[in-house]
């Protein structure tokens, strides 16, 4: 199964360039981001630390064009997202891009299943191929046997997890996750993050935004930003960052390597 | 999935979605109601004017059908002059005037009476026995015979005068009620009969000693392919003692003396709609207002403004038809209902229905009602659809 269609080329995944974003409100306009410039290559393993307010969500909105900004360019794979037309960043979004929230949203009505499937039907697969998808990704975060439950009957864990698998369905290069850990314990905190790590050396591109100091550490490379602007940039130890990113595996292999592989029942 | 989120939307609230339902259904039910108030009374008087197909009617100068107790005299000289007219078929000739039913103890019960020809009349349907097609013998409706205690079969006696000096019932005779008939211009509530129309005439003749020679109205039956109009000034140039009423006329009168009905009809039918209408916008504006953080996800992941708000739309359009449906069969039933209870409007004819079910124009109002609805739907689908996606979602987790 493949969870992400990552390219390679000469070009960086993903590039910011002096990226500025201001909130009019009456009285004093605020500047959330202020000149960030960020190279993200493919393959790398990204978390955005800083204190509350420094603008971290708001630069995560912007490299996910769910905002624009209000000067600067974000490029990914080269191309300009930061001023596309609704349509067409909509339609990146949902081709290009995988969002993972602090507080999972996911469509209460709907099944781990059904919610799985909901952008590959908005992205216009068949329904047959996109139920079979969507279990493979349920399988992938452990949850294989959770697929008809609604979200009111998953823990907060196992509801993040979904939402992870809806992130996956349409092979994003990017995974965007805003602090991912922010709702769970610290137990069910670890599952997410073991998750990403997972995840990350299936070749998932990952920028994840939070205060978790736990996920922090687990990705490769932190970046530092006070005040809307990044004041370290620093790699954590050995990853495999920089290596040949590992575009496609086998369902055989990603099931013996989950760690939420579990037998049913 | 568009179908399967609307679907799943609307089971969230299952009793809101029903009680909106509900709303729509009753909104529907009144208009598809004004729309059968507005052309009932028209549709049938039409067909009961043109019921037996005649086209034009004869009534003495000035005057409408059974408005007086004016005649038109000569009657015989005037039928042989219509009956030489190439355009004419038949002619049926009616004189109405009011009998009394003589008890054995002297009592007496009014009743309007015909004088018609039964081979040519338009007046009547039998229902059971036999017609009047013999000098003695009576058609009465149902009213009659419940007043009289009468039954079919019976024979009574019937005078159309009384001498106040000798305080006794003049012009009498003696006749044999044959049948039972629906008479189709007079009110439910009246006691009505048929007789020959020459027994009639002899009976109001001056102390019945001759047949008179009047009646009160002639009504005639154009050939094939006649212009009823022409043959209508035709008949009044050759008989100018009478006023020639053709029946598109008498409907197009009937119309304009019901105009206002209409009117009230157009209005209270508007009202409905602007009721079905306010009734889903609001209900969809609240639930997307529920939403717009389920929303702001589904934009976020990629799901397109026209999707989100076909969604919406969706769901406005669920509630206007599973409404409309239900307000269909609401409709009919309070339709039924009040007709019968405005059938009971004295002095009406029996054949006359306040509510007429033409298909045509109620699909074509429900239809108008699911659009209407359908459009309601519109404004909280943009807005749906064009939710700021980062700062919905900002909003939605602060709160
Ligand atoms: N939609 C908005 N309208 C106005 N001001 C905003 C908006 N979004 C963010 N801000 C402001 O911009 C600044 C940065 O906010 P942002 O949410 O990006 O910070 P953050 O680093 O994610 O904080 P936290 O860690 O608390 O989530 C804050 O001062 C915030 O109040
Ligand atoms: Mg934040």
């Amino acid at each position: 199964m493949t969870v992400s269609h990552a390219t390679g080329g000469g070009v960086p995944l993903l590039r910011t360039e002096n990226l500025a974003r201001e909130y009019a409100l009456a009285g004093a306009p605020v500047r959330a981001v202020r000149g960030v410039s960020l190279t993200i290559e493919q393959g790398e393993y990204a978390a955005i630390v800083g204190p509350s307010g420094c603008g971290k969500s708001s630069l995560l909105n912007l490299l996910g064009a769910i905002d624009r900004p209000t000067s600067g360019t974000v490029l990914l794979r080269g191309r300009d997202v930061s001023h596309m037309r609704d349509r067409e960043a909509t339609e990146f979004r949902l081709r290009h891009i995988g969002f993972v929230f602090q507080r999972f949203y996911l469509m209460p009505m709907l099944t781990a299943l059904e919610n799985v499937e909901l952008p590959m039907a908005e992205a216009g697969a068949a329904k047959r191929a996109r139920r079979a998808r969507a279990r493979e990704l349920l399988s992938y975060v452990g949850l294989e046997a959770r697929g008809g439950h609604r979200p009111a009957q998953l823990s907060g864990g196992e509801q993040q997890r979904v939402a992870i698998a809806r992130a996956l369905a349409n092979e994003p290069a990017l995974l965007l996750a805003d602090e991912p850990t922010g709702e769970l314990d610290a137990r069910t905190g670890r599952d997410v993050i073991a998750l990403f790590d997972q995840l990350n050396r299936d070749g998932v591109t990952i920028v994840v935004v939070t205060h978790d100091e736990v996920l922090a550490r687990a990705a490769r490379r932190v970046v530092h930003m006070v005040d809307g602007v990044i004041v370290s940039d620093e790699r954590n130890g050995p990853g495999d960052v920089g290596g040949p990113p590992r575009t496609t595996i086998s369902p055989a292999l990603v099931d013996a390597a989950s760690p939420f592989r579990r037998t049913p029942g | 999935m568009r179908a399967t989120l609307a679907w799943s939307s609307l089971r969230r609230h299952p009793v809101r979605t029903a009680l909106a339902m509900l709303g729509v259904a009753v909104s529907a039910a009144m208009l598809l109601d004004m729309v059968m108030l507005s052309s009932g009374m028209q549709v049938s008087f039409r067909a009961l004017l043109t019921r037996q197909g005649f086209e034009v009617r004869l009534t003495p100068k000035g005057t409408l059908p059974f408005d007086t107790e004016a005649r038109i005299a000569r009657a015989a000289s005037a039928e042989s002059v219509l009956l030489a007219m190439p355009a004419v078929q038949a002619v049926s000739p009616v004189l109405g005037t009011t009998l009394h039913v003589v008890g054995d103890d002297g009592s007496a019960a009014a009743v309007f009476t015909l004088g018609i020809r039964p081979a040519i009349q338009g007046d009547y349907e039998l229902l059971r026995g036999l017609d009047a097609d013999a000098a003695d013998r009576m058609v009465v409706n149902a009213t009659f015979l419940a007043r009289t205690g009468v039954a079919v079969g019976d024979t009574i006696v019937v005078a159309a005068g009384y001498d106040a000096q000798l305080r006794s019932w003049t012009a009498r005779r003696r006749v044999l009620v044959s049948g039972e008939g629906r008479f189709h211009y007079l009110a439910t509530g009246q006691a009505a009969a048929a007789l020959p129309l020459s027994t009639v005439q002899f009976m109001v003749a001056d102390a019945g000693t001759a047949p008179s020679d009047e009646v009160s109205l002639l009504m005639v039956k154009t050939q094939p392919g006649v212009d009823a109009e022409a043959l209508r000034a035709g008949i009044e140039r050759e008989l100018p003692r009478v006023t020639a009423i053709a029946t598109a006329d008498a409907v197009k009168s009937v119309e304009q003396r019901l105009s206002y009905f209409r009117q009230l009809a157009l209005i209270l039918g508007t009202v409905s709609l602007a009721i079905g209408f306010l009734l889903v916008s609001t209900l969809m504006t609240v639930s997307v207002q529920e939403r717009v953080g389920e929303m702001a996800v589904m934009r976020a992941l990629g799901v397109s403004r026209p999707h989100i708000a076909q969604q919406v739309m969706l769901e406005g359009l669920v509630l206007s038809v599973v409404g409309a449906v239900g307000g269909l069969g609401l409709g009919l039933v309070t339709a039924t209902y009040l007709n019968n209870i405005l059938r009971a409007f004295p002095g009406l004819p029996a054949a006359i229905d306040f509510f007429v079910f033409e298909p045509r124009a109620a699909y074509q109002s429900l239809g108008m009602l699911v659009v209407t609805a359908v459009l309601a739907g519109a404004f909280p689908a943009w807005r749906a659809g064009s939710l700021p996606i980062a700062t919905t979602l900002r909003s939605e987790a602060v709160s």
